[in-house]
């Protein structure tokens, strides 16, 4: 009789213990951000759109020596390279990049183009929202992937 | 001005504005379940349609509507298409006997705030509860389906056993009140005990109905089907049990069958047990204001919560509702509004915590296996409401 009441005072209290945890978290607030209506967070390492970064003077930190296209497994970077002159620089190096497009039909955001890069000129941005009804519009060229200039 | 309203005309005009108010709560209270619901899971729950998801209901029911209306070639016709409709109709019925308040006058017509009081209220929604059980049986076994078939007939066997449980837990009440009539017990239940603890059946000498309530709210949950006794739609066993077959309007019907009598076991909690529409507390303690308080607090929520995250969309909506809900306690400073809403206002109060507490529950407790739901219904439910009626009876006979 003893170990009955036990059995009914445990079940009891443990349907307790369970309506007090959801009532706890229907209080809480929701871990699910309201995305369209609120901006997103994004952890510092997100793997977004590319972007082609600068350096301190403005000039652009690719020097077009192709080892992101090269470690790219979806084969998606297409690079024209072309020589810097004196009238006309564009990055420190010796060339730089007339030509650089990603073709984010084929991007995985693997990341293995920015591990290559050995002047840290391509960069993962936080960007997402690429969706788009023409795959065309889908190859960026190097002017939408250029970080503005300082 | 005195209207002469014939009785008829009185009735409609009292049945359209329960139904009108009874379908609206009937949609709404399923936006609110997906609501508490996601919010017990961390998400935010339907917010597309409207601010804050409010239209969601009405686009769920127009998409029901133009849905195409199959029905299956090897399903026994007549009675497929009857089911549904029986079931709906059947669980509607039963809000026809509760009473909602005391009597009031409106524009010089004195009525009650029930659309009949039949002197056996309390045996006619039994009766009609337990004839909704066809709806689904019939509906299962139309279907020609095992599945389905399965699902009607654990339906009909759980029903049936916990009928009885629910008939247990009220017999206390009755015991005390000595009537069938809604509106009989309601008024047994009215005045407060040392002045402040309401004389409501949970809390009634001779015996308070305590145990009696908790069968009763046990037996309820099995009765309607609902989780931890939903197994006649047990979806991982059964695909969608009973309404298996049905698509459209026919399946909407059966949803709304099921959230009609969840609204009906839970006016029937507040009317048999807390005491119908009588406050918690004597008016000496100041609780007339009590909706004014409640509004007041709404408003100041929803308007502190605005200033949040949202965007703007959500964040005018929220200012939106906190005005008319500041709005609407305002309006219980008058004295007319009062005496015509307070009753309404702790029905509903009542009845509204019942149904959030079918969504808390649902959101917490996992499903019961089929021999423990029979094994609980007859091996435990049963006896204590035996015994509650037992116990009761001699109390009464005593000091009654």
């Amino acid at each position: 009789m003893a170990s009955k009441v036990q059995e009914i005072i445990g079940a009891a209290s443990a349907i307790a213990k369970g309506m007090s945890v959801t009532l706890g978290e229907m209080l809480s607030p929701t871990i699910t951000e309201g995305y369209p209506d609120e901006p997103v967070r994004f952890e510092q390492r997100y793997r977004g759109l590319h972007v082609l970064e600068r350096d301190e003077n403005g000039l652009e930190k690719c020097v077009a020596c192709f080892l992101c296209a090269a470690a790219c497994p979806s084969n998606c970077i297409y690079i024209e390279a072309a020589e810097n002159t004196a009238q006309q620089r564009i990055s420190a190096g010796e060339r730089y990049a007339a030509v650089y497009n990603i073709d984010y039909n084929r991007c995985i955001f693997c990341g293995y183009c920015v591990e290559a890069c050995p002047t840290d000129a391509i960069t993962h941005g936080h960007g997402f929202e690429l969706a788009s009804y023409d795959t065309a519009s889908l190859v960026y060229r190097k002017e939408r992937l250029l970080a503005p200039r300082p | 001005m005195t209207f002469a309203l014939s009785f008829y005309t009185l009735a409609v005009v009292k049945a359209l504005v329960l139904l009108g108010i009874l379908l609206i709560t009937l949609v709404y209270i399923q936006w609110v379940e997906r609501k508490l619901i996601a919010h017990i899971q961390g998400r935010w729950g339907p917010n597309r349609v409207g601010p804050h998801g409010l239209l969601q209901p009405i686009a769920d029911s127009l998409k029901l509507l133009t849905k195409e209306d199959l029905t299956p070639p090897h399903v026994h016709k007549l009675i497929f298409v009857m089911a549904p409709f029986l079931a709906v109709s059947l669980a509607l019925i039963s809000i026809a006997v509760i009473p909602f308040g005391g009597e009031v006058e409106v524009f010089g017509v004195r009525t009650t705030l029930q659309l009949t009081d039949l002197n056996i209220g309390l045996l006619f929604i039994f009766a009609v509860t337990s004839l909704g059980v066809y709806g689904i049986a019939l509906g299962g076994w139309a279907s020609n389906n095992k599945y389905s078939l399965f699902g009607a007939l654990r339906s009909s066997a759980q029903m049936l056993s916990y009928e009885l449980s629910l008939s247990l837990g009220v017999v206390g009440v009755l015991l005390l009140s000595g009537s069938l009539s809604l509106r009989r017990i309601v008024d047994s239940q009215a005045g407060y005990y040392f002045g402040f603890l309401p004389r409501w059946n949970v809390f009634h000498g001779p015996l308070p109905q305590l145990v009696g309530f908790l069968v009763y709210l046990t037996a309820a949950f099995a009765e309607t089907n609902r989780v931890p006794f939903d197994l006649p739609e047990a979806e991982t066993e059964l695909v969608a049990g009973f309404h298996t077959e049905y698509s459209s309007m026919k399946f909407a019907l059966f949803f709304m069958a099921e959230y009609a009598n969840m609204i009906t076991v839970a006016c029937l909690a507040t009317v048999l047990f807390f005491g119908g529409w009588h406050a918690p507390l004597p008016e000496s303690w100041g609780i007339q204001y009590a909706p004014l308080v409640v509004g007041a607090l709404v408003a100041g929520l929803l308007l502190y919560h605005s200033q949040g995250a949202f965007a703007g969309k959500q964040r005018r909506s929220m200012q939106v509702f906190g005005v008319v809900a500041a709005l609407i306690g305002a309006a219980f400073l008058l004295q007319p509004v009062r005496v015509l809403f307070s009753p309404l206002f702790w029905f509903a109060a009542k009845s509204g915590f019942f149904l959030f507490l079918y969504i808390w529950v649902r959101g917490t407790l996992p499903r019961f296996r089929y021999d423990q739901l029979m094994g609980f219904g007859w091996k435990v439910l049963f006896p204590v409401g035996v015994a509650n009626v037992l116990v009761t009876a001699l109390m009464v006979a005593l000091f009654g």
